[in-house]
């Protein structure tokens, strides 16, 4: 059997695609942030909080009211957005004249609260949510074992994430977000009503979130601190991509996933700090990251 | 300047207060104040309160609740509790403030080794008891040992131990550890390795996986492609649960048997049985084993809404045999209390013969168990099958191995 680097090729191949699956989870999350940074100039650090409220809102949908997980996964990001908006209506839009420091404080502070409440309320251990009928079993894909569902997962944060891209590139709507980015003012003055748009982007951000926690609720364990562990690696995720680069941070997302696997095999010891080096080296050679535009 | 001479003037006269303490225990044969006071030190909001935590602090009111009503003492019980924050300067901290200024005369729970160990040095100077119920660290009893230190549920030996070599006698003879990169996880493994190579097993690798790693089936999947019988997780809390957890999902319980190393009821309760099944480790306790626990653990559940961890049940265990030792000697001097607590046979739900050594280890009978199928389950939290009870001389590790000064040879 041919090998790389001593690998078997199969199991190298194998690590590739949970690279692949890790990665769709930053990019659906770091897309949320880069969409919030981009529009609203918001270090949203309540994120990691919310994808937790995606995971939690998704549990107690079943398991109070019978909520099965195809109607979770479109309800909870609902939810989470609900509570994004009323975040912003009632504290966001104060902030956004000041430093970046207030909103990255007061978010940073929404994340310890939303924690605090979820561990008091159901412990630390977290919860089981086991994984859709329909996706249990694997393929077999020759070189490995793939569970169906870690292949929904990487298929749906694609779409979403193209998705989104799409929208906020390529039409109308998103062309009077980034209008409204640019130049509120300006926009305002042609009839826009900017304070709303910033509200649903907020929103949207933050739904994104709690999609991606609907997502991961049936692949990791549901737990109060499942946010904070995650919260930093997609920071790092954003800047290497570039604050507020949409696309950036979806390609940076799904490569940053690919070389935590690989690291996985060849040096497990760092697999948790090699985002970080890298992160390092984007810094000192492109500061504004790499998809990002220097102002 | 005044400042500083205000400072100096308290810290005299908190250090003469203490001082007269000292003096004032060292002198009666009798309990002073009379009241006994009891800390809980425990993690109140981290990884480890599930475990510990405020299940801890009812277990140990329970105790005390119960002593009174049995024993009727003429003196007062107290129980305080704080949050260590799973940091050992906050802990020891506590411990001096406890001691110092508000009379504490036993300190028990004390999860998290680091901890421990710190609580355990400020316990000796100050000459007084800690039973501590939650640490891991073999330390504790060996090269950290104290007079005025006992090790109550477990430790990585009595973990390591059971499974390495009742799991390799079945037939699973060849091992693959998921290690957490740390000191405890290396301890977990290299114990856990001697005992299964003691047993004419093999060890075909291992990987290091950094501590709070998010995603687990890469490594899960290098165990699959291992072959080996048994994949063993020398990892806690919620490592442990998301290795699991991707294990079910990567179909690795279909060949493989998973072993976890410090995994609890509390564990299998947060991830289901039909993640579980299957599973083996070692328990100190078992709520559904005998009449005698189920009527305590029952008593437990409707106080705290769970079934409780071996660090619950020891804890009450704990704090009761403390109390007796109090009573029988008359005194919380900490030296005579001691004295009595290591002549004592321990006989409750949480111990049958249990005894304290020299080296502070309370050894007692630990249990092999194995995760039940969904079907076998007749009621919610009956999750174990008994396989094995190991008895408390093979359980724990024999006093001939000891590093504890204190250990006559």
């Amino acid at each position: 059997m041919s090998e790389i680097f001593g690998i078997p090729i199969q199991a190298f191949m194998g690590q590739l695609m949970l690279g692949l699956v890790n990665g769709s989870f930053y990019a659906t999350l770091s897309l949320g942030l880069a969409v919030i940074f981009g529009m609203l100039n918001i270090i949203n650090f309540a994120h990691g909080a919310l994808y937790m409220a995606g995971a939690m809102l998704a549990w107690m949908g079943l398991n109070y009211f019978g909520i099965g997980y195809w109607w979770s996964l479109l309800l909870a990001p609902l939810g989470v957005g609900a509570v994004g908006v009323i975040i912003e209506r009632s504290m966001l839009k104060w902030l956004y004249k000041l430093d970046h420091l207030y909103g990255l404080l007061l978010t940073f502070g929404l994340a310890l609260i939303l924690e605090g409440l979820f561990r008091d309320l159901y412990g630390v251990s977290g919860l089981p949510y086991s994984i859709p009928e329909e996706f249990a079993g694997a393929y077999n894909l020759g070189f490995m074992f793939l569970p169906k569902y870690r292949a929904w997962v990487i298929l749906a944060s694609l779409v979403v994430c193209l998705a989104t891209w799409f929208v906020i590139e390529k039409t109308r709507l998103g062309a009077y977000l980034r209008a409204a980015t640019e130049n509120p003012r300006l926009t305002q003055a042609f009839g826009i009503n900017v304070p709303l748009m910033v509200m649903l982007t907020y929103g949207f951000g933050v739904a994104l979130a709690g999609f991606a926690g609907v997502l991961a609720a049936p692949a990791m364990q549901i737990s109060p601190l499942m946010g904070s562990n995650l919260i930093i690696v997609v920071f790092a995720v954003v800047v290497i991509g570039g604050m507020g680069s949409i696309l950036g941070s979806i390609v940076t997302g799904l490569g940053l996933g690919l070389i935590e696997g690989l690291t996985k095999v060849f040096y497990p010891e760092a697999s948790s700090t090699v985002v970080f080096i890298i992160m390092a080296i984007v810094l000192l050679v492109r500061p504004a990251g790499l998809f990002g535009r220097e102002k | 300047m005044k400042r500083k001479l205000i400072g100096a003037l308290v810290g005299a006269a908190a250090m003469s207060l203490a001082a007269g303490q000292a003096v004032a225990q060292k002198a009666g044969a009798k309990v002073s104040g009379d009241m006994v006071k009891i800390g809980v030190l425990t993690d109140m909001s981290g990884v480890y309160s599930d475990l510990g935590g405020q299940g801890s602090v009812t277990a140990a009111q329970m105790a005390i609740d119960d002593f009174k009503a049995q024993a009727k003492p003429a003196w007062k019980i107290e129980l305080v509790y704080a949050d260590h924050q799973n940091k050992a300067d906050v802990g020891s901290n506590k411990a001096r403030e406890w001691y110092d200024t508000q009379g504490v005369d036993m300190i028990t729970d004390a999860l998290n080794s680091a901890v421990a160990l710190a609580v355990s040095k400020v316990t000796l100077e100050k000459k007084r008891i800690l039973i501590d119920t939650g640490a891991a660290s073999t330390r504790l009893t060996n090269e950290d040992c104290s007079p005025n230190t006992v090790h109550y549920v477990y430790d990585t030996y009595a973990l390591a131990n059971g499974p390495g070599k009742a799991v390799t006698k079945q037939g699973k003879d060849s091992w693959f550890f998921l290690t957490a990169d740390y000191a405890f996880g290396h301890s977990l493994e290299k114990d856990t390795s001697d005992a299964v190579k003691a047993s004419g097993g093999k060890v075909v690798g291992a990987v290091r996986h950094p501590l709070n790693a998010s995603d687990f089936s890469s490594f899960l999947l290098q165990a699959q492609s291992s072959k080996a019988k048994v994949v063993g997780l020398a990892n806690a809390g919620g490592d442990t649960i998301n290795s699991i957890k991707a294990a079910n999902e990567f179909g690795l319980t279909k060949n493989q048997t998973i072993v976890g190393l410090l995994t609890t009821i509390i564990d299998i309760h947060a991830l289901g049985l039909p993640t579980t099944q299957g599973m083996m480790f070692t328990e100190g306790f078992y709520w559904n084993l005998n009449n005698e626990t189920r009527e305590w653990s029952r008593r437990f559940f409707g106080k705290h809404k769970k079934m409780p961890s071996m660090l619950h049940a020891g804890t009450y265990s704990a704090v009761m045999t403390y109390l007796k030792a109090v009573q029988a000697t008359g005194t919380d001097e900490a030296d005579a209390v001691m004295k009595q607590l290591k002549a004592t046979t321990i006989n409750d739900m949480f111990a049958k013969g249990g005894k304290v050594r020299a080296d502070g280890r309370m050894v007692h009978d630990m249990y092999l168990v194995e995760v039940k199928k969904p079907a076998e389950s007749k009621e919610p939290w009956d999750y174990y099958h008994i396989k094995a009870v190991i008895p408390a001389n093979e359980a724990f590790q024999p006093m001939s191995l000891s590093r504890c000064p204190l250990v006559k040879k």
